[in-house]
């Protein structure tokens, strides 16, 4: 897919050539914002394991038992929950400290009630 | 736990009790720049806070031991495998003015898709763990209370599991770290759509620490066939991390762009990298420059390396640095050595102290090359950007291959590296968030479906550890076998006086170098080099550096290998170190009361060097301090010695006395004794006699008052002279 290209830079800078310096780092700026703001969008409205793993950790949950959580979670198709989400919801359905709810998880355990909270998954 | 500097630091101390160990702060910490700092003889334009215990450089003895501290932040990079002996080699890294301690990852970390917990060994780095960054924070809490200034502790937000590890490191009080997603995406090969979602929730993380940030753009230079080609995307990939981390919220004062002259002798590296360094200042005012140095043209040759690194400094000098970054001299052949950190660092200092104030004398020309190339430069990135908009944004520009080819875009080789959007590791593992997505905790980045009326996503859970840190989970170790205490059980008694071992990474390695010239030609040198290692009494004998001096007349060797056995330095007689006065103090006394000294060879003896070296003030002999010296000759009669003494109405007599012969430099010293008695001087003159040969004890026996044996210098003579004076004006002798 890699093109091969002779260096064109005086035939390409022809509309640019003429910019005052302040111009043209205005335009190397807002061209810059334009190739990442579809990034950022996609930041914004997606997750990841390791996003999902990095909530957790904050939560209180070892590496470990973050890893046994997320797992189960993408097992169940729940991740566009959070999972964080999850083992806060179902401890406060179970009425219990959360910490506790989330270790029993990570092994697997209280999934049902998971996706009965969150209708199965449904968007 | 206070560190004394004359005691080591107690890894096995540091180890104790870390479960419990919070750090004391978070963020980064900039140098204090002061203003016109007064240093010894000098007057420093662009010197920062001194620090309360540090070493100079070696000639810093010429200078009332001064040790001016640069404006830019100084990094080492430090990681053997073993963080437990890296944390000594931090120690010394301090104590030279390093202020940022980079610590590499070992090799594969980038692909363990979580944390690793523990304290592994590792290869050509160390496994970041929880346990690790707290014991090495920990330590450098004390390290940087013991040199007077904040060391940043730095490692890598990057790989499979950036979110998780920024997370730790927030919690750890890390203060820097490398997080740029494109450097997964083309030298990780972790999928691109992965990386820039972890990205935006690792950088979120780390800007509630406060950490700087460090991007990953200097790795095009490393990987591009013609560094010096890829300047214009270095702009571009500079910018896509600096803008998206800006958008994220980071505050654009910790975002430092890793920026490296990207060309190094002998090209002409200053013409080419400094319009590059001025265009690349311009555009990201804004933000913060981490200079590194160059290690693409790295070879064995460690002078070459330092002489590449000083052209590299320059360049920070006339531009600017906020952190400059050093390269060992060593790492073209090895996994950096201690003292090779050190010797990096003293490169950056020394250059830094040796141009001070340079920007005061000579300025960068504002018309002809060097603007004309920066603005090419500009241009070339801008034609990059519009380029990835035109092929449908930054995903399908990587999938083009547009990123390290070696062409001068917009020149293209078609040799970039190219990606898929759904391959690479991590492929297929992005989920959109659905409308009730939530996640109850601090710094958490992008859509997050809140209950009505909260604010803090963490009030959901009454604090996550941002704000209760004690609901940290601290695990301590998972390998029985693979983990610090093992390796103390071993390398243990290598911290005792009773096994002493050379040492260059880990404690007990045994490594040492060993230059040699072998008058051969390249290829007999080398295997004659590792024949020569073996005899010498070294195992795993490696040729580290060749250089051919001349094809036929020989070769430059060095090689390393390790020893086989210890000294037990309790069985060792090392002699007391000889008490000298400092250079002010002996001037001090000259001036309060002159000192007169008659010294000559004496016998029939010719030799004159060691003499002359004691007393010559171009040797850093006694006449330096103001003492005058009526200077006789060689073979001068014990006799005439003591008469010009009488003569002059000296305070003293020196006599040399190298011929030892039927202990003939006795007698001497026996005689003048003798004949300063008979001529009633002895009480009032002081004698001192030296020489290879002479022992202290036997000659004050002789008569003498003292006597100096090899490796005398001057100020070891001054002080005698000075103390006993006093001794004589203290008995109403003199």
């Amino acid at each position: 897919m890699a093109i091969k290209r002779a260096d064109d830079f005086e035939i390409r800078r022809e509309h640019i050539k003429n910019l005052t310096d302040e111009e043209l780092e205005a335009k190397f700026w807002s061209l810059a914002e334009e190739i990442v703001n579809p990034l950022l969008e996609l930041a914004r409205t997606h997750t990841t394991p390791s996003v999902e793993r990095s909530v957790l950790l904050r939560m209180g949950f070892s590496s470990i038992e973050a890893k046994g959580i997320v797992e189960n979670t993408i097992d169940k198709g729940l991740m566009g929950k959070g999972c964080g989400n999850i083992v806060y919801r179902v401890a406060k359905h179970l009425n219990r400290n959360y910490v506790e709810v989330g270790r029993e998880m990570a092994e697997g355990a209280h999934f049902d009630i998971a996706l009965d909270i969150f209708n199965g998954g449904a968007r | 736990m206070e560190l004394r500097r004359d005691q080591k630091i107690d890894v096995e101390e540091i180890l104790k009790d870390l479960e419990n160990y919070r750090p004391r702060r978070r963020g980064w910490h900039w140098r204090e720049p002061v203003e016109n700092l007064e240093m010894g003889p000098f007057t420093y334009l662009e010197m920062s806070k001194p620090l309360k215990n540090s070493y100079g450089l070696p000639s810093s003895k010429y200078f009332k031991d001064i040790d001016p501290q640069p404006r830019p932040v100084i990094t080492t990079e430090i990681a053997s495998g073993r963080f437990e002996d890296d944390i000594r080699r931090m120690r010394m890294a301090a104590w030279h003015g390093a202020d940022h301690i980079m610590v590499i990852r070992t090799a594969g970390q980038s692909h363990f898709d979580g944390l690793i917990e523990g304290t592994p060994q590792g290869i050509g780095g160390i496994p970041v763990t929880r346990k690790q960054v707290r014991a090495q924070r920990k330590a450098l809490d004390m390290i940087e209370d013991e040199v007077g200034r904040p060391i940043n502790y730095h490692s890598y937000v990057s790989g499979e599991a950036g979110p998780d590890i920024a997370v730790m490191f927030a919690e750890e009080g890390v203060n820097g770290a490398h997080q740029d997603p494109q450097y997964n995406v083309l030298y990780r090969n972790i999928n691109m759509v992965r990386s820039f979602v972890d990205a935006a929730e690792a950088k979120k993380v780390m800007s509630w620490a406060d950490m700087a940030q460090i991007d990953g753009a200097h790795n095009a230079n490393a990987t591009a066939r013609e560094a010096w080609k890829v300047m214009p995307e270095l702009m571009v990939q500079h910018a896509i991390n600096a803008i998206y981390s800006r958008k994220v919220g980071m505050n654009p004062k910790n975002i430092c762009l890793s920026t490296v002259p990207p060309t190094a002798p002998p090209a002409p590296c200053l013409r080419l990298d400094l319009p590059y360094a001025v265009a690349l200042r311009e555009l990201f005012k804004e933000y913060r420059m981490r200079a590194q140095m160059n290690t693409k043209y790295m070879e064995s040759c460690t002078r070459e390396a330092t002489v590449t690194h000083v052209l590299d400094l320059l360049i920070s000098e006339l531009t600017s640095a906020d952190i400059q970054s050093t390269i060992t001299p060593d790492e073209g052949r090895n996994v950096p050595w201690h003292y090779n950190n050190i010797h990096a660092i003293n490169t950056a200092k020394q250059t830094f102290a040796g141009l001070d104030g340079l920007k005061e004398m000579v300025e960068l020309k504002e018309t002809g090359y060097l603007r004309e190339k920066a603005r090419e430069l500009k241009e070339r990135a801008v034609l990059f950007m519009e380029e990835i908009l035109e092929v449908g944004g930054y995903f399908k520009a990587v999938e083009e291959g547009f990123f390290v080819d070696s062409g001068y875009y917009p020149e293209r080789n078609g040799d970039g590296i190219a990606r898929k959007i759904d391959g690479g590791l991590g492929a297929g593992t992005v989920y959109p968030r659905d409308e009730d997505y939530m996640a109850p905790v601090t710094a958490h980045f992008g859509y997050n479906n809140l209950p009505e009326g909260i604010k803090n996503p963490s009030d959901l859970i009454e604090g996550c550890t941002f704000e209760k840190p004690e609901k940290i989970v601290y695990i301590d170790e998972l390998d029985e076998e693979d983990n610090v205490y093992k390796r103390l059980d071993e390398s243990r008694k290598y911290f005792k006086k009773e096994h002493l071992k050379p040492e260059v990474e880990w404690a007990g390695d045994g490594y040492v170098l060993q230059t040699m010239f072998l008058p051969i030609d390249v290829r007999a040198a080398e295997v004659a080099a590792v024949e020569i290692g073996k005899k010498m009494g070294l195992e795993d004998v490696e040729v580290v550096h060749k250089q051919v001096l001349q094809e036929a007349e020989g070769t430059l060797i060095e090689i390393k290998g390790k020893v086989q056995f210890e000294i037990d330095v309790t069985k060792l007689n090392i002699p007391p170190v000889q008490h000298v006065m400092s250079d002010d103090e002996i001037r001090a006394e000259i001036e309060r009361r002159p000192m007169k000294i008659v010294a000559g060879t004496v016998g029939q003896d010719e030799h004159s060097v060691g003499l002359r070296e004691v007393i010559d003030i171009k040797h850093g002999g006694i006449e330096k301090y103001g003492i005058e010296v009526i200077y006789l000759g060689t073979s001068v009669p014990c006799e005439k010695i003591v008469d010009a003494a009488i003569e002059a109405n000296a305070d003293a007599i020196l006599a040399s006395t190298i011929i030892s012969h039927d202990n003939i430099h006795y007698k001497n010293m026996k005689r003048i004794h003798e004949l300063c008695i008979e001529k009633g001087i002895r009480d009032r003159i002081m004698i001192a006699a030296g020489g290879t040969q002479v022992i202290n004890e036997l000659a004050i026996e002789a008569g003498v008052d003292q006597g100096f044996g090899r490796g005398t210098k001057g100020v070891h003579v001054a002080t005698f002279f000075v103390e006993k004076r006093r001794e004589l004006e203290a008995k109403g002798l003199i």
